[in-house]
């Protein structure tokens, strides 16, 4: 890897210095993620949200497998760990018994958008009045950088060497796109975490959505994040977030895909 | 006050379900079980809890999961190939330690097979069945009345030990009308405080709780295990159940649960008839299973039928259990089809005639 910041040292001189702060509920440990993940910064916004609402000792959350089945040790909630594609079924479940909960799911694309498909639209379809936070970064991420649903067209991942063939690999899955034809879809939107304004905006959109349960509305709330996957990929993190803005937004544009007054 | 309906099998489970506090239901339709969802559709709701016809059997065990990690009483039901569905979620929830109650009403397989009684899953069901090593509590009712009283039971041990328990019953007793007495059954008195370890919202100031079947570490996954296997070694000791029908002054033993058992009971009362001295041994818990039980008997009796609506499943326990102290012989249907008293009489009497032989020459 180049392009790697050695060496840069903080120091903090005053508080009114402070322009990242960790929220308290994301807890001081040493993440698992690699260097430049997307994950991380997700994990923040989201436990920023959950302290502005006020709600972290009523949500439960759901870590299936993917990175990110290991979120619970960063995440200073309630949560499960799921099955892998299954944890939207698990968020089911929790909800049916506590409705009185707040209860979102952590999925990647993989997990999501292909071997739990059928959990994904049953969900969404039923209006079960959950969050559904979605990364999406094209590939296979934990078990080493394998095709997934929504690969693009001849991205190279370790399963399709030569670029991803649409003819004989199938189309990558615009599955925000399907969720927002179903009844049962509240809000669905796409943002992405590659510059500090798109974290601005994926936090406004996890407020509107977590907001949006606690105000029992009907439907389920939808966030896609486009996200990156520098080891996945093959590239530095700056190539990566280049990378992302120049050929994932082109397939996945950012922007609302459902709101309540559509 | 008690209450006395006649009722179909599947019927009986789902009420008692509710009577035992069944907070949540979900589950998928499938031949022969597919009165319990119906029933449950009808009543639970009105009766404090929630259901849901789920996408899949997959969806089902998922949300049972998610339910289960709750603390709540929670359930879901199904039959054979729904079951092989199920198993990856079993694990989970076998390796998470949650309390729930599962029930597999079995019919002929393998494959789609048929939606006619069988017997055929005991392994899948008794010997872990799906990936890991993790047991599950498995009742075998044998009458409708059984199909109520195994619900209570079965709750009460998930809740004790923290595990899934299962009810193995089949497409005959689940249809079949018999008379059922619910007893009084006090739900506050049973439940047990899950509020160590159930996530429903990390509470202030203290701990987070939970929720996984990830250890990557070896040391630690080896410890999850010793642990799980303590727990089943304790069940091993203490909630072994079966029936023993006219077994003190046996020569001779059927073993066999659940409806392959109602006929055994019907074939050794016709040999008691003929002056044989047959007995019955009715496991109704095949995990644990009865093996020291059988093994005094095995000290006492020449010989044992093990009769299923299989190949031969729980034969092979059965042979384990007694360790070559005497034969232990096998008659089984299988694909659906229901073994007659006189077919199970005429392998008693194949003994009998045998023993005849030995003892003449």
């Amino acid at each position: 890897m180049t392009n790697r910041n050695e060496g840069i040292q903080c120091e903090i001189l005053d508080r009114m210095d402070i322009v990242w702060e960790r929220p308290p509920a994301l807890l001081d440990v040493k993440m698992h993620y690699c260097p430049g993940c997307g994950h991380s910064v997700v994990h923040k916004v989201l436990m920023e949200v959950i302290e502005e609402l006020d709600i972290q000792d009523k949500t439960i959350g759901i870590a299936p497998v993917g990175c990110a089945v290991l979120a619970y040790d960063y995440l200073d909630i309630d949560m499960q760990e799921a099955a892998h594609g299954r944890a939207t079924a698990v968020a089911t479940g929790i909800k049916r018994v506590r409705p009185d909960r707040i209860v979102f799911t952590y999925q990647g694309d993989g997990d999501l958008a292909a071997i739990g498909t059928a959990e994904t639209i049953h969900t969404v379809n039923r209006g079960e009045q959950i969050v559904i936070v979605f990364i999406n970064n094209g590939i296979y991420g934990m078990t080493g950088g394998q095709m997934a649903p929504t690969t693009l067209p001849g991205m190279k991942t370790t399963t399709s060497p030569d670029g991803r063939d649409v003819e004989s690999q199938g189309h990558p899955l615009k599955i925000a796109d399907m969720i927002a034809l179903l009844p049962g879809a509240y809000y669905v939107t796409r943002q992405s975490v590659t510059s500090a304004k798109g974290v601005r905006k994926l936090k406004k959109a996890l407020l509107s959505a977590f907001q949006y349960q606690i105000e029992r509305k009907p439907g389920t709330s939808f966030i896609e994040v486009v996200s990156n996957c520098p080891a996945g990929w093959k590239m530095t993190p700056i190539e990566a977030n280049r990378w992302l803005k120049e050929e994932m937004l082109k397939y996945y544009p950012l922007g609302d895909l459902k709101t309540p007054d559509t | 006050m008690a209450t006395k309906l006649l009722m179909k099998g599947n019927e009986a489970l789902a009420e008692a379900a509710i009577r035992a506090g069944l907070k949540a239901y979900f589950g998928y339709p499938i031949t022969p079980q597919s009165e319990l969802l119906e029933y449950l559709v009808r009543e639970l709701p009105k009766r404090g809890g929630a259901i849901l016809q789920a996408e899949s059997e997959i969806a089902s065990i998922n949300m049972v999961y998610g339910a289960a990690a709750t603390g709540e009483r929670v359930m879901t039901s199904t039959s054979s190939p729904g079951f092989s569905l199920m198993q990856e979620g079993i694990s989970y929830i076998a390796c998470a330690e949650l309390p729930c109650l599962l029930v597999n009403v079995m019919r002929g397989g393998p494959g789609l097979g048929t939606i006619q009684p069988g017997q055929c899953d005991y392994f899948q069901a008794v010997k872990g069945g799906g990936h890991g090593d993790y047991r599950m509590i498995v009742l075998a009712p044998g009458s409708v009345q059984e199909m109520a009283d195994f619900v209570y039971l079965g709750f009460d041990l998930a809740d004790k030990y923290r595990i899934p328990v299962l009810i193995l019953t089949d497409g005959a007793l689940g249809q079949m009308m018999e008379m059922v007495e619910f007893p009084e059954y006090d739900i506050e008195a049973h439940l047990v405080d899950h509020s160590s370890w159930a996530t429903t919202g990390k509470k202030k100031g203290s701990e987070r709780h939970i929720i996984t079947s990830l250890f990557l570490d070896p040391e630690i996954l080896e410890n999850v295990n010793l642990h799980l296997q303590k727990k089943y070694d304790t069940i091993r000791e203490k909630e072994v159940r079966y029936e023993a029908v006219m077994t003190d002054d046996a020569d001779f033993i059927v073993v066999a649960y659940g409806l392959s058992a109602r006929v055994s009971h019907k074939a050794i009362e016709m040999g008691r008839q003929e002056g044989m001295k047959v007995g019955l041994l009715r496991p109704q818990t095949l995990f644990p299973f009865p093996s020291e039980q059988l093994n005094a008997l095995a000290d006492h009796v020449n010989g044992i039928l093990v009769v299923e609506m299989s190949a031969g499943q729980m034969v092979e326990d059965v042979r384990l259990s007694v360790n070559g102290k005497v034969p232990v012989e096998f008659y089984g249907r299988m694909g659906g089809m229901i073994p007659a008293p006189e077919e199970i009489l005429n392998e008693i009497n194949r003994f009998y005639s045998q023993k005849l032989i030995e003892e003449t020459f």
